[in-house]
């Protein structure tokens, strides 16, 4: 496809993915070239090893960001991905490695200084641990916070929040509390985006036959459940029992022209 | 943390250790809420660790949950000293995963609104360098023609700050031509005379040189390893442009320099900044003179929203309407990471798509990060009153740093 976009137009790729693959063969498990972008997937015990590869042998100096992103749904749900450039080659390429909650991917703090905070960034946001990296606290939530705010499991509205208090005089932690619902709207075309159940839909399964006319002969058919039925029968502080059953006298008889009974 | 505890010569024999300050979070010259903790000896800085994060908002989280379109007005809140250069590397990314064609007016208008917010950035920052190391009349001078360019970004979009204005595929209205005239009389007739004018208050002036020369000399090295970029590596003497070593939208067909400095000091650093504003100046006339007519937006019915004149004309493009404002567009799977010179050094971002019409992940690069982390290292051994010139010449945003 030709390219027709605007964006920043580096070095030519072509070559790269042969040329870098051969020196890290041994860890590497992927490489593609996609949007005009490079990215090797290694074996995350390898990074370190690698990126070094990439830094000494093949003139990838500047390690511009650490980027961490989770899919829940792979086993290693996490991504760390390493956006390295190179100043004298005028190139940019990505090299990532997977891992889950508890294994740890080795730190380059060792290769560039400023990989520890970067470093520090993904552990804060995502709960991934760098071995090796002496300073792993947390560096953008609350002091004191707990979770890990970017795993999409963690909610948007958090589960903390605070407030200075008048009584107290200090500032307070409490309980999210919502005067609204969280509003998120889905946009998504049910024709063709979404793969998920619209509301109601879930109703269709077990559907009522058509063929059997419905009918509220009985209690039981209302499918009111029990609790109503229960109401109905003795009645509710709104609805008293004796309200429920009216006694016509001939009085209130009226003949269809109009004129009573009697 | 080591207390380093000694019997000093000048004090009798009695015991002096170090002690710890907090440098902020609500300090004047710390540019936003920055915390540090610093350890002195006496006046000398032995250590510094930055606190980051009192501005955290989570907007790579929000931004997880926008469309594509709803997203774009956070990274006016970013940098919010720059925010036009912020929008650009967003609407690069989506450009570059849609791989969508955008008319050449609007990659001009783009240059010159990106170049002119590089200006009332510089503006603001070099102002607040020089008002953090003890001069005030300069701040007040550019502070003006920051509010210049203010102007012209509300003439053209509306909002003085947070445009909006770069949009996937374009921008977001064409502005008047009258404007463009206005800009070019602007750099011709007002501009230069009071830059100029504030400068020669500060660019010789002895306490200022007093205050910033041989003060954070970073190695070439150390600027590269550190991640450093923008003024801060072109300040340690590398030529290193994303304009023009990357170009993106018509930098390849703008004539400028890189300035660079010699001592990778903070006074270079001051420097860099001040003739990037003589070359910022030069694209934007550049591209008064060469801007073309025509579209301001791509013709691509389903990323950018039809004309009024033309929805009340066709079914087709009050459909298209009204899903792009409701649904948005749906951008093909893959990641990329794009990253535009923005005034403060690299700003980039790593944008995953799942092939649905809101970003799965979009990592913001800050300048900020590696330029604050390297305050540590930059600080050693220098006097307290040093890091508010070393912090200046940094030129942080905390907007942009905490995200």
């Amino acid at each position: 496809m030709a390219v027709v976009h605007s964006a920043p137009k580096f070095a030519s790729n072509d070559g790269v993915i042969a040329e870098l693959s051969e020196s890290i063969s041994v860890w590497l498990i992927s490489a593609q070239e996609k949007h005009g972008e490079i990215i090797f997937t290694v074996q995350r015990d390898a990074i370190e090893d690698v990126l070094r590869i990439l830094r000494d042998d093949h003139k990838y100096q500047q390690m511009m960001e650490i980027a961490g992103a989770d899919y829940p749904e792979r086993a290693e749900r996490f991504e760390v991905v390493y956006m390295l450039l190179s100043l004298t080659k005028n190139h940019r390429i990505m090299v990532k490695c997977s891992t889950d909650e508890s294994t740890p991917v080795p730190t380059v703090t060792t290769l560039w200084p400023n990989a520890g905070w970067l470093e520090r960034e993904v552990f804060d946001m995502y709960g991934v641990t760098f071995a090796g990296n002496k300073d792993l606290r947390r560096i953008l939530t609350d002091y004191g916070f707990e979770g890990h705010p970017f795993r999409k499991d963690f909610p948007m509205t958090g589960y903390t929040e605070l407030r200075y208090s008048e009584e107290e005089k200090r500032v307070v932690y409490e309980p999210v509390e919502l005067p609204q619902d969280m509003r998120t709207f889905d946009f998504l075309s049910p024709w063709e985006g979404s793969d998920y159940v619209l509301p109601g839909d879930e109703k269709a399964e077990g559907a009522p036959d058509a063929d059997k006319p419905k009918v509220t002969e009985e209690p039981a058919d209302t499918d009111a459940g029990e609790e109503a039925e229960e109401l109905a029968a003795h009645g509710t502080e709104a609805v008293p029992p004796n309200m429920v059953e009216v006694e016509i006298t001939g009085d209130d008889i009226v003949d269809e022209d109009g004129k009573g009974a009697a | 943390m080591t207390m380093q505890i000694e019997e000093s010569p000048t004090t009798d024999g009695e015991v002096i250790s170090n002690y710890t300050i907090n440098f902020g979070p609500q300090h004047p010259a710390a540019h936003g809420v920055l915390r540090m903790v610093m350890e002195l000896d006496g006046e000398v800085i032995e250590r510094i660790d930055p606190h980051i994060g009192l501005l955290h908002r989570g907007t790579e989280k929000l931004i997880e949950q926008k469309t594509y379109l709803q997203a774009l007005p956070y990274f006016d809140r970013l940098d919010y000293c720059s925010p036009l250069c912020q929008e650009h590397s967003y609407v690069l990314a989506i450009e570059k995963l849609l791989n969508l064609e955008v008319p050449e007016r609007a990659q001009f208008l783009r240059v010159l609104f990106a170049e002119l917010t590089r200006i009332s950035n510089h503006m603001l920052n070099m102002g607040a360098h020089v008002l953090d190391v003890g001069a005030f009349t300069p701040n007040l001078w550019i502070m003006d023609l920051r509010e210049d360019c203010m102007n012209f970004f509300e003439r053209a979009s509306g909002a003085r700050m947070h445009s909006a204005w770069f949009r996937p595929g374009g921008v977001h209205q064409d502005v008047p031509e009258k404007l463009l005239v206005d800009i070019g009389d602007w750099l011709d007739n007002r501009f230069f005379q009071l830059f100029d004018d504030a400068m020669s208050l500060v660019m010789d002036n002895r306490i200022f040189k007093q205050r910033n020369v041989d003060i954070a000399v970073v190695s070439r090295d150390d600027a590269v390893a550190w991640g450093f970029s923008g003024p801060m590596i072109r300040a340690a003497g590398i030529p290193w442009d994303l304009r023009k070593s990357q170009p993106y939208d018509v930098y390849d067909r703008m004539e400028f320099d890189i300035p660079v400095g010699t001592n990778s000091d903070c006074y270079d650093r001051f420097m860099v900044r001040v003739q990037e504003i003589r070359e910022s100046a030069k694209i934007i006339k550049q591209c008064i003179a060469q801007m073309p007519s025509g579209p301001i937006a791509s013709d691509d019915g389903k990323v950018s929203p039809p004309k009024r004149g033309e929805m009340k004309q066709s079914m087709e493009s009050l459909i298209h309407h009204f899903k792009l404002y409701t649904e948005g567009f749906h951008v093909p799977e893959g990641e990329v990471y794009v990253a535009t010179e923005s005034p403060k050094g690299e700003f980039g971002v790593y944008l995953v798509s799942d092939g649905s019409n809101k970003p799965y992940r979009c990592k913001i690069r800050p300048t900020a990060f590696s330029h604050l982390q390297a305050m540590d290292f930059m600080s050693k051994g220098h006097m307290l009153p040093d890091a508010t010139a070393i912090l200046g010449a940094i030129d942080v945003v905390f907007g942009e740093c905490d995200r």
